[in-house]
């Protein structure tokens, strides 16, 4: 039972940035026969993603969602004390890419910079470090930039996974203020599944070797991928989230104290549409409260809940409390009951 | 139980043609595949709080044996 709570911290602001490039699942019909796609297509609601080109990187998207936040919100970048980077799909293996932000953003020296990897639960893991930090009296504000080319690491012939990912990042201002109120963090992790969704090829365990890098018939589907491509066990992922994801968002709530009716949002990751209309049902909430950016923007990974906010909640978010659930590969898993203040929220960032 | 099943059952699967019944080997059904597979799994959660993992679930052939599953489990 890992629980936490932090007092009068919160996300000043947030912006995310999506790359212009629009892939319509219906049209993604290279490799396989368009009546399978669409079949595919109904059942997971997602329509359409976002793929960066060959040059652009996670960090690209973050910086340019910093760049409209820090901007936005006029905030001196000699302010910033903090800077976690968040992703699976970083820059370079050394050095960690929030050290490059940092000199790229011109953020000075003093600045404590370092990376986070982790996948969809990615997020709420940052935002509860930095929160936990900031709660010292030493660091004046921190950003958290979070960012995902998941188009990179999947084979676009491994049905199981061809359909379902995109890429985005996001920038979040996070300070101390009085209107945040209390927040309160659940954070879980069980290794024994690493196998459900996994890249096996490429990290020190088995380096990257021409072997690693053949693409290969990989099961009795005629699914394609190399070793250090990612894939994806739906059927057990599945299993994974019933039996952990509505009893943790059931324990952090009691934990904060709240009820259906005391969250005014419940942002989820956003996996497929099949999951996250399963955790609606299953938690009996009333659909007007679940946002959702699934059918846009696919599987961003740990990208993907504060995208959703960016995306569906500008405007609705004066003093609003979000409940936020995000789980994925490791398998790790992490929920939160946060108040937003005043929380501003940028347009979204189109590169 | 065994009529509210089927119906929930067919329900889950689209299915609108009588062609359901407790002696169903449901893999054999023309709707039956991979995400078919989830939803019955979810529909089982959500209508009686009983999640039967993968591995239990592949034990189970006939609707019947899905239906003594559920009310194994309840007792």
């Amino acid at each position: 039972m890992a629980y936490l709570n932090y007092t009068n911290v919160g996300i000043r602001g947030l912006a995310a940035a999506v790359p212009v490039k629009v892939i319509k699942n219906y049209e993604y019909t290279r490799y396989f026969p368009a009546e399978d796609v669409k079949q595919v297509v109904d059942k997971i609601g997602i329509i359409e993603r976002r793929f960066t080109d060959d040059k652009t990187c996670s960090s690209d998207l973050c910086y340019a969602a910093a760049e409209k936040l820090l901007s936005d919100l006029s905030v001196p970048r000699d302010e910033i004390d903090l800077l976690i980077f968040v992703s699976q799909t970083p820059d370079y293996r050394m050095p960690a890419t929030s050290i490059l932000l940092q000199e790229r953003l011109k953020l000075g020296h003093q600045t404590i910079a370092f990376d986070i990897n982790l996948g969809c639960s990615g997020f709420i893991y940052g935002m509860s470090v930095i929160y936990a930090m900031m709660e010292r009296s030493g660091l004046r504000r921190a950003l958290l930039l979070d960012g995902e080319t998941r188009s990179k690491v999947y084979s676009p012939k491994d049905r199981k996974t061809a359909f379902i990912f995109g890429d985005a990042g996001v920038a979040a201002l996070i300070e101390r203020d009085d209107s945040f109120g209390q927040s309160f963090f659940s954070m879980n992790s069980d290794g024994s599944k690493e196998n459900l969704i996994k890249m096996d090829a490429g990290g020190y365990r088995n380096m990257s070797s021409l072997e690693t890098l053949k693409e290969k018939v990989v099961d009795e589907h005629g699914n394609i991928r190399s070793d250090e491509h990612g894939y994806m066990n739906g059927g057990d992922v599945f299993n994974f989230v019933i039996k952990e994801i509505p009893s943790d968002i059931k324990n952090i709530m009691q934990y904060a104290g709240a009820d259906n009716t005391a969250i005014d949002y419940f942002v989820f990751h956003q996996a497929n549409d099949f999951i996250n209309t399963y955790l609606a049902k299953k938690l009996k909430l009333d659909l007007s409260k679940v946002p959702s950016t699934i059918a846009k923007f696919g599987n961003t990974s740990s990208v993907s809940i504060p995208l959703t906010i960016v995306s569906e909640l500008q405007g609705k978010l004066e003093s609003r409390k979000l409940l936020l659930s995000g789980f994925g590969v490791g398998m790790t898993w992490a929920s939160a009951v946060i108040n937003t203040g005043n929380m501003f929220i940028s347009d979204l960032v189109e590169i | 139980m065994n009529a509210k099943f089927i119906e929930l059952f067919k329900e889950t699967l689209e299915i609108e043609e009588d062609i359901v019944n407790t002696e169903t080997k449901f893999r054999e059904l023309e709707q039956w595949d991979s995400l078919a597979f989830l939803s019955v799994i979810a529909m089982i959660d959500e209508e009686y709080d009983i999640v039967i993992e993968g591995n239990d679930f592949k034990k189970l052939v006939t609707v019947n044996d899905l239906i003594e599953e559920i009310g194994k489990r309840k007792a």
